[in-house]
């Protein structure tokens, strides 16, 4: 009896495993493998549930990360058909190692700056100068990560404004208690309420719960446009069906998305 | 950790060891296997650019964060867990074997798990987090935290070798003792220590190592800042994508000391430490 149990085990795990490798292979299923920055998580799952839905059989797999992490995977050989990065820098990296030719990368949409609070405000921030005050709890993502050098470039920015000071920078830096390696980790300690505030995409908002956190504006004349980027892998097996994916991304209905999920508030798309 | 006591005497020859050179050579694929990635890093980084990184203040600070908060863990660990190791050892009451479990229980559960259920028990708006802002403690994203996750993670391999190491003694020498009038202190320290030193040792730079590499946990209930909370393994991943020969510099000095420990652990208190 116990025989039978094992080679009927046995037997089922060898059938799902071909069903699995089938499936990789037969051309009408074939998976696209995007890797695109964290802050995209919410709006590519939707376009990728829409491209799916275009090209039935298909499928579309995102790895969600740091944009400098997805960098730094492709440049260690991950298999990847399309590289969506929170900046221009990261797509620069990969096309340094020639993975993604010099030229195919496009802009795709633009995201800002926000301060993000716990629903119940424990700092005491009102205005965006508050995070300057003393005893603030402040999480900012690390300088490696999209979000956080353009946090750094904006705290940059304030404090060569009189409005600010030049003491500005330092103050604001001197409360920061953790620099986190994604922008998704700063917002989801902040919507616990381990900090008093931290500085996250506008985008992020639409993903939160609206009673768990509040936002305070960056003043426009200090907060900085993040250009997204879109690529093409170079040695991709799945460059016609990728180049849909990114048109889609880049139809209206794909920028409807986008901006329904937060980005492409203000300024122009170029 | 059964067979220390065995490899202590030569081995006799048996057909079994006559047979030893086919296993050596079948176990060879998997010793190489696990030599090439650490043979890799030492590789791939020069002793001059090691030494050089090592002058950079965020790897010293790393390094610093890191011995500073394991020791103080460890320390930790051995002082709660040896009680309790003891009583498990000693005592078969009612729930041992449900304590068992849970001892083992930070072994298998995933970092990550281990880092949210440290964030909902002692982070701000956790269970005891109230209490703890009342009293002036504040725990989230300071050296505390890390230190909190050591102990969380890395006791295990502590309780456990000890329980083992107490349960090894023959109880009739603790039962004579105290005949002879020895009081229960006394006992522990004379009889129950000595005899168990190997073990509490060994699993004490078990815990350490442990510690020592602890990442998953860290990076969610304590934050990642240089200095306070940056300890080595959060500086490697950080640094992987900033500086590739920090993480490289970082990852060689974890192994030394890993290694250091776990050879400690394994090797050098498994023999007759006592008796010698």
């Amino acid at each position: 009896m116990r025989g039978y149990t094992w080679i009927f085990l046995l037997l089922l795990a060898f059938s799902s495993a071909c069903r699995g490798a089938n499936d990789a292979r037969s051309p009408s299923g074939e998976t696209l493998t995007i890797f695109a920055a964290a802050s995209l998580s919410e709006a590519f799952t939707e376009i990728a549930a829409e491209f799916e839905a275009s090209y039935p059989g298909s499928e579309v797999a995102i790895n969600f990360a740091g944009s400098q992490q997805l960098a730094q995977q492709i440049s260690h050989g991950a298999t990847a058909d399309i590289f969506a990065s929170a900046d221009s820098q990261q797509i620069e990296n990969v096309i340094g190692i020639g993975r993604v030719n010099g030229g195919s990368e496009q802009p795709f949409t633009h995201n800002q700056l926000a301060v993000v609070l716990p629903g119940d405000n424990p700092g005491g921030i009102f205005e965006f100068n508050d995070l300057a005050k003393p005893g603030v709890k402040l999480i900012l993502a690390d300088a490696s990560v999209p979000v956080g050098h353009y946090s750094q470039e904006m705290l940059e920015r304030a404090s060569t404004q009189t409005d600010f000071g030049d003491q500005f920078k330092e103050d604001v830096l001197a409360n920061v208690v953790s620099y986190e390696e994604n922008v998704r980790a700063v917002l989801t300690k902040v919507v616990l309420g381990e900090a008093d505030a931290g500085i996250v995409y506008l985008s992020d908002f639409n993903g939160a719960q609206e009673e768990d956190v509040q936002m305070v504006a960056i003043p426009d004349e200090i907060n900085i446009t993040a250009g997204y980027y879109i690529a093409p892998l170079n040695d991709s097996h799945n460059l016609e069906r990728g180049m849909e994916f990114l048109k889609l991304v880049l139809s209206p209905k794909g920028q409807d998305i986008l901006t329904r999920h937060g980005f492409n508030l203000r300024g122009q798309h170029e | 950790m059964n067979n220390q006591e065995m490899r202590g005497s030569p081995p006799t020859p048996t057909p079994q060891t006559r047979l030893s050179g086919l296993w050596r050579v079948l176990s060879l694929p998997m010793l190489i296997f696990l030599s090439i990635p650490i043979l890799a890093l030492f590789l791939r980084i020069s002793p001059p650019s090691l030494l050089e990184n090592l002058r950079q203040p965020d790897v010293l600070q790393a390094i610093g964060l890191s011995l500073g908060t394991t020791l103080i863990s460890t320390a930790i660990i051995i002082l709660a867990g040896t009680p309790l190791a003891y009583s498990q050892a000693r005592g078969q009451f009612r729930f041992s074997r449900m304590i068992d479990t849970l001892i083992d229980l930070p072994l298998v559960l995933p970092p990550a798990v281990a880092g949210v259920a440290l964030l909902i028990a002692f982070g701000r708006r956790g269970l005891f987090g109230g209490v703890l802002s009342d009293l002036g403690i504040n725990i989230a994203f300071t050296p505390l935290a890390v230190i909190i996750v050591q102990v969380f993670v890395a006791a295990p391999f502590y309780i456990k070798s000890a329980t083992l190491g107490f349960s090894n003694i023959d109880q009739e020498l603790e039962q004579s003792a105290a005949l002879d009038g020895a009081s229960s202190p006394q006992i522990f320290r004379f009889l129950t220590i000595p005899l168990s030193w190997s073990a509490l040792l060994g699993g004490g730079m078990m815990s350490w190592a442990r510690a020592l590499g602890e990442f998953g946990a860290t990076i969610i209930f304590a934050g990642n800042f240089p200095g306070r909370t940056q300890t080595m393994p959060l500086a490697i991943y950080i640094g992987f994508e900033l500086d590739l020969d920090i993480a490289l510099t970082l990852s060689v000095i974890l192994i030394l000391l890993s290694f250091l420990a776990l050879f400690i652990a394994r090797n050098v208190l498994n023999r007759d430490w006592m008796s010698g």
